[in-house]
């Protein structure tokens, strides 16, 4: 269906005027809750051109909808109409919709073989749901059943008062295209994409998303088939062809659902050596130890730095030997992480300390409380 | 891309006076920046203000004149990339594989620098008063009298040295107590070649197999004091004070580590 479609990547495949890099990524938040509009997250981005290719760019926006903060924004790419109304009649039986509508783009040369794109303000009918079930549980269940099962339809953002933008075309192009200098947020989250193992497609543009989680990510999962396989047990289905799907799958499991903490997550995805848990003390060797017998399958292995982020954290984070760069930035209540030093001084010239976390330790920006700005799932 | 000449000829970006040659890098592509480099090089510019550099990669790269560029700014990936000759100063942090493969020249960085620094690195000398990123020195080499050289001012992350051939590295460790050892891991793994000189001490642990630990001989302290003059030259700090401190030596057991591992 999707991928060989309009779907798919633009017809000048390779670029050769291009030196071979990796992808980009850069992630900002004002802790203190205050807002900006997509200017300098796109100018930081744009920086780190060379690390793209005009095969993916995408963003993730918190705190863009607070009229309509309630409801879960869900946001769609469809190949054809007859997918929308397929996708739609499913939508309108399941939830309580209380806004729908193209989401707002402009056209521009650069951004081409565009999917029809909507977003739809919802909230779980009580009829739908099952004995026990929370609404965010429903709300995986829903788009796991539109990304499997309705032909030519696939969600690319489901959380609240927030959303995600991406396409194929380098990320400035992207963002120009969904008009992100309209949006005001105080997380913004961006990459650039560099793809090496699997095809350029709208759907497979970072971010990847479920619920309030967001990951962007550079380098490659080559554990992604045992990946795939635990997270099926758990009801998640990967549909969009990209290693880093799994992630954002992983950490709404570990994190929400299993209640785990950050520094706990980074020990399952970025598990230390068995030879440096040996000399670990006694009740942390135990924990990392249980950790790894348990989690063992949803251990990424292979190179990563990757942002993830939800309403109220912003978590930077490399595999355990740093085969992926990542440099984390602080100005005052603003947190940056980044691929590069460079695009942080770009759009902060206050910024007062700049430093390079070690593999497998996260980097953790927290939204201050009494900021007004709700826990976001799982958190 | 296409390569814009012409901006050489607009005041505004490219300035010219005797022999010292001012660019401001804002909005320039580094195929740009590095053609206006080399061109100004070759037309005998000794020194070379950059400024407004942000993330420009490779600058300095494949320059063979013995010009000293000076950057305000954040240099981009691959500075000094296969760099023959030049001075490069830059007064703010440097990102990813400052002096990859370079063959000879000098590096001074004010800052800090990423990961891979003197990745492969042949020949010249790179000081840092900051701290570095993972692998630094990674592939390091020397042949006959190109012995490269590279002196990181407080410390570095894990994997210093990693299948270093040859060349000599030494950490100050200036952000911390001399008692205190440095928390790098897997130092040297793999290391056949050259030395590593670590003022304060370290945990065993913490090295790669192969990799010796010993008392720096007379002949390493003269090198050692050469090197620690240099860095007190660019940076400031008082050398007596810093080689007081201590150091140890760290130098491969075997020129082939892994050579029994693959072959019984």
């Amino acid at each position: 269906m999707f991928r060989g479609s309009s779907f798919n990547a633009p017809s000048r495949f390779f670029r050769d005027d291009k030196d071979f890099s990796g992808c980009s990524i850069f992630g900002m938040m004002d802790r203190g809750g205050g807002k900006v509009n997509g200017e300098p997250v796109i100018k930081a981005i744009a920086n780190m051109k060379e690390r793209s290719n005009g095969l993916g760019g995408g963003f993730a926006a918190y705190g863009i909808y607070p009229d309509l903060a309630e409801f879960y924004a869900l946001q769609l790419m469809f190949e054809d109409e007859c997918a929308r109304s397929r996708a739609e009649e499913f939508i309108r039986r399941s939830f309580e919709v209380a806004e729908a509508g193209p989401i707002p783009t402009r056209s521009i040369p650069e951004v081409t073989d565009i999917p029809l794109l909507w977003r739809y303000f919802v909230r779980p009918l009580p009829t739908c749901l099952q004995e026990e079930e929370g609404e965010d549980d429903y709300m995986v269940r829903a788009v796991m059943h539109i990304n499997v099962n309705i032909e030519g339809a696939f969600v690319f953002s489901s959380g609240k008062d927030m959303g995600v933008f991406k396409g194929v075309g380098f990320p400035e192009d992207i963002g120009r295209f969904f008009r992100l200098e309209e949006y005001e947020a105080y997380t913004w989250v961006a990459h650039g994409r560099f793809p090496t193992n699997t095809q350029g497609w709208w759907g497979g543009a970072h971010p990847f998303n479920i619920l309030d989680w967001s990951v962007v990510h550079n380098g490659e999962i080559s554990s992604y088939g045992i990946n795939r396989r635990h997270l099926e047990m758990f009801g998640y289905v990967c549909t969009l062809h990209t290693d880093t799907e799994v992630i954002a799958y992983a950490v709404d499991l570990l994190l929400r659902r299993h209640g785990l903490s950050v520094d706990d997550l980074a020990m399952v995805l970025a598990a230390p050596l068995w030879e440096q848990i040996d000399r670990l003390p006694r009740g942390k060797r135990e924990r990392a130890t249980a950790l790894r017998q348990i989690y063992g399958s949803l251990l990424m292995n292979g190179p990563f730095s990757i942002i993830i982020s939800n309403r109220t954290q912003m978590i930077g984070l490399t595999d355990r030997i740093r085969l992926r760069p990542l440099v984390a930035g602080r100005a005052g209540k603003m947190m940056y992480i980044s691929s590069e030093e460079a695009p942080m001084h770009l759009i902060e010239d206050g910024l007062e300390r700049t430093w390079i976390p070690s593999g497998g330790e996260p980097i953790v920006a927290e939204m201050e409380v009494g900021t007004g700005m709700r826990a976001g799932v799982g958190a | 891309m296409k390569i814009d000449l012409e901006r050489m000829g607009d005041p505004r970006v490219f300035r010219r006076d005797n022999g010292h040659v001012h660019i401001d890098a804002s909005e320039l592509h580094y195929r740009e920046l590095n053609a206006m480099i080399k061109q100004a090089a070759l037309d005998g510019a000794t020194l070379m203000e950059i400024e407004n550099v942000y993330g420009q990669r490779y600058i300095g790269s494949g320059v063979r004149l013995p010009v000293r560029i000076e950057i305000r700014g954040i240099p981009g990936n691959d500075l000094g990339a296969f760099m023959d000759g030049p001075e490069i100063v830059v007064d703010r942090n440097a990102q990813d594989g400052v002096g990859n493969t370079m063959n000879s020249g000098n590096i001074v960085v004010h800052g800090r620098a990423g990961d891979i620094v003197a990745m492969g690195m042949r020949g010249g000398s790179i000081f840092i008063r900051g701290s570095v990123g993972y692998r630094a020195a990674i592939h390091m080499k020397e042949y006959m009298k190109h012995r490269p050289v590279l002196v990181i001012g407080e410390s570095c992350q894990d994997f210093l040295g990693e299948y270093m051939a040859g060349g000599v590295v030494v950490v100050l460790g200036l952000d911390r107590d001399p008692g205190q050892g440095l928390r790098a891991r897997h130092v040297g793994t793999g290391m056949h070649g050259g030395a590593i000189y670590l003022r304060g001490d370290i945990d065993p642990h913490n090295l790669g197999k192969g990799v010796e630990v010993s008392e720096p001989e007379e002949a390493d302290l003269e090198k050692l004091r050469e090197l620690v003059g240099r860095f007190c030259a660019y940076f400031g700090g008082d050398p007596a004070e810093i080689m007081a401190g201590g150091f140890v030596k760290l130098a491969p057991r075997s020129k082939r580590p892994y050579g029994s591992l693959y072959a019984y």
